[in-house]
């Protein structure tokens, strides 16, 4: 399967939600809207001809200097033909809200959870979205770039002595 | 006779999170009807550890101590698998030997991962003989891993762009006596189990999964195979020269607890095939490539040499031009699909690092598995999923 | 036929007073024997320090030569907590719990770099050493520690349980202690 062949079939269904397409790197990439990415994921796993049937990843990442920070990444695998797409969306950090692919992929359910528990992106639809690896109470998305990776309870280690 | 059925309750047991049948540190809240499960609800990240977050903040040389600690059971497929999708970033060309020596590694490391995983199937059967039988042998493969690496287990094995030292004689010698005393201990572990009248009734029907089921979970690797679909990405996308050998998948069809352990079996005897295959056709040359720019310099040389102290500092600093891109590389791990995808913005560190975890994917497979079946079955099926805590909480 | 007892089997008697068919000695010292050589161990494993500790009760490092072939898995009865592994944040009430359940007398044993102190994983998740939840008696350092090192330190467990007074328990200071970690 050729990449032009799925980008001029995207482009004919999703023709203005199609941010931005690069064929370049290792993996055929796509940039969507988040409103339609559940459509354009259910698309790509059901049309005949593309069949991208495993969801391999999704996770979450976060540039803050951008004007849409955070964004949710999705990897999928077209099994019988060995092929792979990789397909991106950015929301807000004030409205992070995108629609659950849980209802095509069982797989997505923890994968969203922690995307969620990670970055704070709120799944539309989601069964059962709240914290999976952190603690309930926690009160910050951890992997957002503002946070430190440090313990704060820790004090033994002084600033001074680490240049920090 | 409706009225007894309103009145019904049900008894809610608490499995974990540290009951010695959970292996590590998982918990179920199970629903009970007498003995028969009816629901389950889990409870991970008793051991989240952050390690995306610190991957975040190391540089690319310091993040391969950190996959060790994702699968512990088999290290160095985790080291190496981190090594390839570095590599694959930077356009480094690895040497068939570096490649070969990589596969044996990794193959030794599924050795020990599905004996691990298989014995511990025995025990929580009620079969301890096995589990002890088996374990004098994955001593041995921490023997070769001392030899090769220097640590037993958390290996932190070779560098990007290779190995730190070729493999010596004595380790060469030491892979050799593994794979030739190995099958031996094989029959016996299999005589024990495989066509146990017991073990058989144990574990044949329970836990099942259907293959159509298990792709929509996401579930990769021998669980995978065992229902019947025979997807492996050595063979699938090879990397490291996994298509100069020719093995074997072996696939069931149940997808049951005893397919899994059939499955796992046999890949053991693949696994020992492709170690002599790779060791007897290992060709000569360079153990690492040349590329000063990743690759460390000697140790001598940086104590003598000023240029190869300035490369040293550069690189455990972490001042060097990485290009800016993102790759994903995935690697067939102990357990499944593991996979690296890796954002550079040309810093010191990577931008985002996310693991692909098999075992945290499927894990969640496991309410489904049980529902319906007996509480002594559940156990069962954990321990033939082969979910590693470390791998699951990240 | 020989009928000497091998020397390896046995334990030293402790110093006493002896005259034909009696022996005197303090309660504290054979108690503290008995105690030491028949440690009940509750295994902690969370992660790769806990693939080490199967290892340590494998047929090749063999805990059990040391007396503690008995895995307690219930706290009630055991004597020893031996944390192996990571301790989030998450997990740190019920190793809490757990230190609680325990009977008097107990020991703790933290294995590995993350048990004693945190190790690599200085993150927002992970307990900086369970010594903030429980009192420790000693630390294994090591990423993992190999068998060996476990063993010393089980040993390191062994000698202070054979020297440990009868009273220590019921100390004011004890007491202090308990109550510093929140635990009555």
């Amino acid at each position: 399967m050729e990449n032009t062949y799925i980008t001029d079939l995207l482009h004919k269904h999703f023709s203005h939600d199609i941010l931005e397409k690069e064929t370049g790197g290792d993996i055929l990439t796509v940039i969507v809207t988040s409103p339609v990415i559940h459509d354009v994921i259910r698309f790509l796993k059901e049309t005949e001809n593309m069949n991208f049937n495993f969801l391999t990843d999704l996770c979450g990442i976060h540039y803050p200097d951008r004007g849409l920070p955070l964004g949710v990444v999705y990897h999928l695998h077209n099994l019988s033909e060995n092929k792979r797409i990789r397909v991106k969306t950015f929301v807000t950090v004030s409205n992070p809200t995108i629609p659950t692919v849980t209802d095509l992929f069982s797989t997505a359910n923890w994968m969203e959870r922690e995307t969620y528990d990670f970055y704070g992106i709120l799944f539309e639809g989601h069964p059962n979205l709240k914290r999976i690896l952190n603690v309930e109470y926690m009160d910050f998305f951890p992997m957002r770039k503002e946070y430190p990776l440090e313990d704060p309870t820790r004090e033994d280690k002084d600033d001074r002595y680490f240049g920090r | 006779m409706t009225d007894i059925l309103e009145d019904k309750q049900y008894t809610t047991l608490n499995l974990g999170p540290t009951h010695p049948a959970t292996h590590g540190i998982f918990q179920n809240v199970l629903t009970l009807d007498g003995e028969q499960i009816i629901d389950a609800e889990q409870t991970i990240g008793y051991i989240h550890r952050a390690f995306e977050k610190i991957a975040e903040r190391r540089p690319y040389y310091q993040i391969t101590p950190l996959t060790d600690r994702l699968n512990y059971c088999s290290s160095p497929i985790n080291n190496i698998g981190w090594h390839l999708t570095v590599e694959k970033l930077l356009g480094i060309k690895t040497t068939k030997r570096i490649d070969y020596m990589r596969i044996i590694l990794m193959e030794l490391a599924r050795i020990t991962d599905h004996l691990v995983c298989n014995s511990v199937i025995g025990v929580d059967s009620g079969a301890l003989t096995g589990f002890i039988y088996v374990f004098q042998e994955r001593e041995k493969v921490y023997e070769i891993y001392e030899e090769v690496s220097g640590a037993r287990l958390t290996t932190n094995m070779g560098r990007i762009g290779g190995f730190e030292r070729d493999f010596t004689p004595k380790a060469v010698q030491k892979i050799r006596a593994f794979i030739d005393h190995l099958p031996k201990v094989l029959v016996e572990f299999e005589k024990l189990l495989l066509r146990n009248r017991i073990f058989m009734d144990r574990t044949i029907g329970v836990g099942p999964i259907s293959g159509e089921r298990a792709l929509n979970y996401g579930f990769t690797g021998p669980n995978l195979r065992a229902a019947g679909v025979d997807y492996d990405v050595r063979v699938m996308t090879p990397y490291s020269s996994y298509d100069d050998f020719e093995f074997v998948i072996p696939v069931g069809t149940q997808g049951d607890t005893y397919d899994r352990f059939c499955v796992r079996q046999q890949e053991l005897w693949e696994s020992v095939k492709l170690v002599r295959n790779a060791l007897e056709n290992l060709p000569e040359g360079n153990f690492h490539v040349d590329a000063p720019q990743f690759y460390l310099p000697p140790k001598e040389a940086v104590y003598s040499k000023m240029e190869s102290l300035i490369w040293h500092f550069k690189i455990v600093m972490g001042e060097i031009d990485v290009p800016v891109g993102e790759v994903f590389h995935s690697v067939e791990g102990g357990n499944g699909e593991l996979g690296f995808y890796l954002v550079s913005d040309g810093g010191r560190t990577p931008f985002r690092l996310h693991f692909r975890r098999p075992g945290f994917i499927y894990y969640q497979a496991y309410p489904e598995m049980i529902k319906g079946g007996v509480l002594s079955d559940a156990i069962l099926t954990m321990s033939s999923m082969n979910v590693i805590a470390g791998e699951l909480d990240a | 036929m020989d009928r000497t007892i091998p020397t390896y089997n046995k334990v030293e008697p402790p110093d006493g007073y002896t005259a034909p068919g009696i022996f005197a000695t303090s309660f504290d010292k054979v108690v503290g024997i008995a105690r030491s050589n028949s440690i009940w161990p509750l295994p902690f494993a969370t992660s790769c320090c806990g693939i080490e500790f199967m290892a340590t009760m494998g047929a090749h490092y063999d805990l059990g030569r040391f007396g503690a072939e008995r895995l307690s898995f219930s706290p009630r009865q055991a004597d020893l907590l031996m944390v192996m592994g990571t301790i989030a944040k998450k997990m740190a009430p019920v190793i809490q719990q757990v230190y609680i359940q325990m009977a008097e007398p107990r020991w703790v044993l933290a294995v590995g770099a993350c048990a004693s102190s945190g190790g690599i994983f200085d993150t927002y998740s992970v307990l900086q050493g369970i010594d903030r939840v429980v009192p420790v008696d000693v630390y294994v350092p090591g990423c993992p520690p190999r068998p060996e090192q476990i063993i010393n330190g089980f040993m390191k467990i062994q000698d202070l349980v054979v020297n440990e007074s009868l009273r220590r328990r019921y100390s004011p200071e004890y007491r202090e202690l308990l109550a510093s970690y929140g635990i009555m």
